[in-house]
């Protein structure tokens, strides 16, 4: 097989997975799993785009939850909108004919004209990039507690202007969201629309996994693992940190808008509780558990705890069980669950794996 | 009142390198006991053992977590005090479960008011303005006069030249931490008749607190208190001015400017908290 | 290499199938299987551990007298945390796993609302426990809640504030949909009974000192405060007002209905007036009222089983419980549509609330006589004496 092509051979092989679940699933009558492995599969991209940022850039980010729900609000707001009472203007007409704005049905008969998804996630997604640039730039500059806590500040802010402001729902959030058409398909929580929803989901996942990938291994990626190694040092070879650290930062937000604007629509609706700073931490433990910068292993974990987080398992214990993950493996296993001292037997395994898909020249630089 | 919060933070990072983001759950958990215990036992005395047994929470903090790392990054330590201070979080809620309660109050009652300058306020705001003076008298005097207090800013000073003096770091750490739980624990019963207390109200004060911490400066407590009077005045104003709904925001957003443009505080100075090591 | 990956992928399939597998589907049909949706802890709480507590208690004593219409009754409460991405996970896993006949709650308006679409879509009764209008308003057939309207509520108080000769009003509300929801009936509603709102502010509502917005108030010189929130305000509020030495009564809504406040606002308390379900006065009620005995047994059981008061919230649960055992046993099936038409024509059920009467229109059921007008006396709940 060419060389350059093997490195897609893990991509392949999940979908694969993939797919053989979804089969066994709907085989045994089970499509309700369907529900929380989409959900999952959303949460994950949020946490791919801060294993990117936190493992490879080696900046901690407690506001993530914040990139999420500017996505999601913003698509949200100009989906749920009602412009009826400009309907007859000349500019309303215009957005029409030109499939920005259309009309729709909601549940009880009413005629809504809002905008369309597709404009929305233009919008949201330019607006993420706004915000991720004006807040980046200083927040780059950063570095330990401050970083820290700028980040928490900056997901706070936004969830207390969530709550604060009438058209975004203040504590109730924003429901009566549509489905975002795509390509035929629909991205939408209807029961019917189950599984080509999640394979919808798990393609971004996909997607996202092979850009990040991509990222990695490119000039970029080294960039990027030399700053992480030493500031520095990579300085001093001429590298433009400052520039790297914030490309990351802009494009993990992204991912995390990404992942916010889909699950908005599947879920319907968005809340507050979306952007609380305990979700951000949840999301910062994910990462850690599976390794700072092992995405594979980010991408594990998120689906199993994300998993059984939202079907329940854990109960009242919620936010205790996350935090008590986060303690143990910081405590105990500081480069992620997968190259604990125990696991020695997985990592010869894995390491034999990663040896085989990766070309000689590169696998120096991934055996760090 | 945040200056409290604040100096906790401070006198953890003094000694340690390190933010403690569970400094606001001390508050709560020696407020909670402190409540628990004065259903039956004179106030004066609910309070001091609430006082000493979140010191003993303190110490176990530093024992079971923090002690025997070797080398950590601070990175890791930020996290681990926030895994921390949720699950005292989580544990207090199922401790004490998820009413509001509060404390009486130390004198007087919820409708007394004194007449001062024309405001009415209540007593209680006189016992907490009263007992932060307190504190912030009394640990000054600490850190000058007693040995202990000499060692710890020794410690903070530079460990190694410390070290060689014969100073065990790590039981400055443990002391900090006692240190600081207590204060929050006074802190958090002396304000329980105010605000009154309920398991979740540690993360928002933390917050609060090290917004102060920041913009006096880490590691400076007495700019600290300046700086606490700074952000209750902001926060006063901001009432008149903006939707009452975003003043949390504000304090936030003053975190926020303060990091991105004078990490070192109102009187900090910049090459000495850059240089800051654990 | 290959080989090694198939290894690995088969490993994981068969550990998936046989745990899937293994998950039969229960075709169980004597029992009813009800879920319940609460917040039992995190930032509403004080909402849903009363209601999951009050669930508990009615399940085993409807079991114990040998179910609804003969069939046992199986509750599942999950706890969502007041997070509506959970109610939604929770809810399609009811739904479609646990194929339950109703759900009861959520204990919010925001969750509530997240799901009533997906509870509509999926022919579920839904039974919530929030107060938002919205959930009922517009109608969707299988939704319903059961606290009392927020108008009610407002209008109660107007309606006292005429008979006290009080004109002119000061509003603070919490910046939740609750209190939102408050401010806008109450803005509604003011008019049509002579009343002025001269200021209304909205706060944040985990605010610890609200003196700041009551200044403005009292600058004002308004006859009457009118709070409507959630806790701790709500019992901030009284406080505040004394130390600012305002003698003006206060008003409160219905969301104060839970002894702890009042001890929360200590001698503060005294005189607050606010519109609740009867269940806090049960003792004082006359003895023909048609709601005592239902409110006196709920209260004295609640309080031996639990050691805490009884609250007006936990009695939605309770409502929405005996709501649906009234419509089953009307309906003398567990046929989802059958039960949902039983629902819409019950009449006279007696409830924690009130009287309930719903009907296609009406998905809430309850009038503006479900609420009595209480006052504080000596750190005690009072009627209050017209």
């Amino acid at each position: 097989m060419h060389p350059r092509l093997r490195k897609y051979i893990p991509i392949l092989a999940v979908l694969l997975l993939v797919v053989v679940i979804q089969l066994i699933i709907s085989a045994s009558g089970a499509n309700y799993y369907l529900t929380q492995l989409t959900m999952s599969a959303y949460y994950t991209l949020v946490i791919l785009g801060l294993c990117l940022l936190m493992g490879y850039a080696g900046q901690i980010s407690l506001g993530h939850a914040g990139f999420f729900a500017i996505g999601g609000y913003t698509s949200a707001v100009l989906t749920t909108v009602n412009l009826m009472a400009h309907a007859d203007s000349s500019v309303m007409k215009t957005l029409q004919r030109l499939g920005m704005v259309f009309e729709r049905q909601d549940l009880y008969g009413n005629t809504l004209l809002s905008f369309s998804p597709w404009l929305a996630f233009i919008a949201a997604l330019l607006i993420t990039v706004a915000i991720a640039l004006i807040i980046g730039i200083p927040v780059i500059r950063l570095r330990g507690h401050y970083l820290a806590m700028a980040t928490l500040g900056f997901g706070l802010i936004i969830y207390r202007i969530v709550l604060g402001t009438g058209f975004l729902g203040e504590a109730d959030g924003i429901t009566g969201v549509p489905a975002f058409p795509l390509f035929g398909l629909e991205v939408s929580g209807a029961l019917s629309r189950r599984i080509p929803n999640y394979y919808i989901a798990w393609v971004l996942v996909l997607l996202g996994m092979l850009l990040a990938m991509n990222l990695i291994q490119s000039r970029v990626g080294r960039a990027l693992r030399s700053i992480h190694g030493s500031e520095e040092a990579a300085q001093a070879m001429g590298i433009d940190t400052a520039r790297y650290k914030l490309a990351t930062f802009v494009l993990s937000a992204v991912f995390a808008a990404v992942g916010g604007i889909f699950l908005t629509h599947y879920n319907g609706s968005i809340g507050p509780s979306e952007v609380t700073g305990m979700k951000s931490v949840r999301y910062v433990a994910i990462v850690a558990v599976g390794g700072m910068d092992n995405l594979w292993g980010a991408l594990l974990m998120s689906m199993v705890l994300n998993f059984l987080s939202l079907r329940g398992y854990f109960g009242s214990y919620d936010d205790a069980v996350f935090a008590a993950i986060l303690l143990v493996i910081m405590l105990f296993f500081p480069d992620g669950l997968l190259r604990a001292p125990g696991l020695r037997n997985l990592t010869i395994l894995r390491r034999r794996a990663v040896a085989l898909f990766r070309t000689p020249k590169s696998q120096g630089a991934e055996d760090e | 009142m945040y200056a409290i919060i604040a100096i906790g933070f401070n006198i953890i990072y003094n000694t340690t390198g390190i933010i403690n983001f569970a400094q606001g759950e001390f508050l709560i958990l020696g407020g909670m006991i402190g409540i628990s215990l004065s259903s039956f036992l004179p106030l004066p005395i609910a309070i001091a053992a609430a006082v000493i047994v979140t010191m003993g929470v303190g110490a176990l903090i530093d024992f079971l977590f923090i002690r025997w790392l070797k080398g950590p990054s601070v990175l890791r330590l930020i996290v681990i005090t926030i895994g921390v201070s949720i699950l005292i979080r989580e544990s207090m809620l199922h401790i004490w479960d998820e009413k509001v309660r509060t404390l009486r109050h130390f004198t007087g009652s919820e409708i007394s008011s004194v007449k001062i300058l024309g405001a009415y306020i209540s007593p209680q705001v006189l016992w907490v303005l009263g007992i932060s003076a307190v504190i912030v008298v009394a640990l000054s005097l600490f850190f000058r006069l007693t040995l202990v207090g000499r060692a710890m800013r020794a410690c903070s000073d530079n460990r190694t030249a410390a070290r060689l003096c014969g100073i065990r770091a790590s039981r400055m750490v443990t002391f900090s931490f006692m240190l600081s739980a207590a204060i929050g624990a006074l802190a958090g019963c002396a304000i329980s008749p105010l605000t009154q207390t309920q398991y979740n109200m540690g993360a928002p004060l933390a917050i609060k607190g090290f917004t102060v911490a920041i913009l006096g400066g880490l590691g400076n407590s007495t700019a600290a208190v300046i700086a606490g009077l700074v952000l209750g005045l902001l926060e006063a104003f901001s009432i008149a001015v903006l939707p009452l709904a975003y003043i949390d925001a504000v304090s936030i957003a003053v975190l926020l400017v303060i990091l991105f443009f004078r990490p070192s505080g109102m009187f900090g100075n910049r090459e000495a908290s850059a240089l800051k090591e654990f | 290499m290959t080989k090694k990956l198939m290894v690995g992928i088969v490993v994981i399939l068969v550990i998936l199938s046989l745990f899937i597998g293994c998950k039969k589907k229960e075709e169980a049909k004597a029992p009813i299987k009800i879920g319940a949706i609460l917040a039992v802890t995190g930032g509403a709480s004080w909402l849903g551990a009363p209601e999951a507590k009050t669930l508990e208690m009615l399940l085993e004593e409807t079991n114990a007298a040998g179910g609804i219409d003969g069939h046992p009754v199986e509750l599942i409460i999950k706890d969502s945390q007041a997070s509506a991405e959970k109610a939604i996970s929770f809810t399609k896993q009811l739904i479609e796993e646990e194929q339950v006949l109703a759900i009861i709650g959520p204990s919010t308006s925001g969750e509530s609302m997240a799901i009533k679409d997906i509870c509509q879509e999926g022919q579920t009764i839904l039974l919530s426990c929030a107060a938002a209008e919205t959930i009922v308003d517009p109608v969707a057939s299988y939704v319903f809640k059961t606290p009392q309207k927020d108008s009610y509520a407002a209008i109660s108080i107007f309606k006292t504030m005429q008979e006290m000769g009080i004109s002119k009003i000061g509003v603070v509300v919490g910046n939740t949909g609750f209190g939102n929801g408050g401010k806008a009936q109450l803005e509604k509603y003011a008019p049509e009974h002579g009343i002025e709102i001269a200021i209304a502010e909205v706060y944040d509502s985990g605010a610890t000192d609200l003196t700041g917005v009551l200044t403005k108030l009292k600058a004002r010189d308004v006859e009457a405060v009118v709070n409507w929130s959630i806790v701790p305000a709500q019992s901030i509020v009284p406080k505040n007002m004394r130390q600012l030495g305002m003698e003006v009564p206060l008003f409160q809504s219905h969301g104060f209905g839970n002894i702890k406040y009042v001890e929360a606002a200590g001698e503060a308390a005294e005189g607050i007036i606010f519109p609740c379900g009867r269940l806090l006065v049960a003792d004082v009620l006359p003895a023909d009222h048609p709601q005592k005995d239902l409110l006196v047994s709920y209260k004295s059981e609640y309080e031996a089983r639990y050691g805490e008061d009884a609250s007006t919230f936990g009695g939605h649960a309770y409502d929405a419980f005996i709501i649906l055992k009234a419509a089953i046993e009307k309906a003398g099936s567990v046929e989802m549509a059958e039960v949902r038409d039983a629902i819409e024509s019950l009449q006279g059920v007696v409830g924690t609330a009130g009287i309930f009467n719903m009907s296609a229109s009406d998905h809430n059921g309850l009038g503006l006589d479900s609420f009595e007008m209480l006052t504080v006396e000596d750190g005690e709940f009072a009627l209050l004496e017209q």
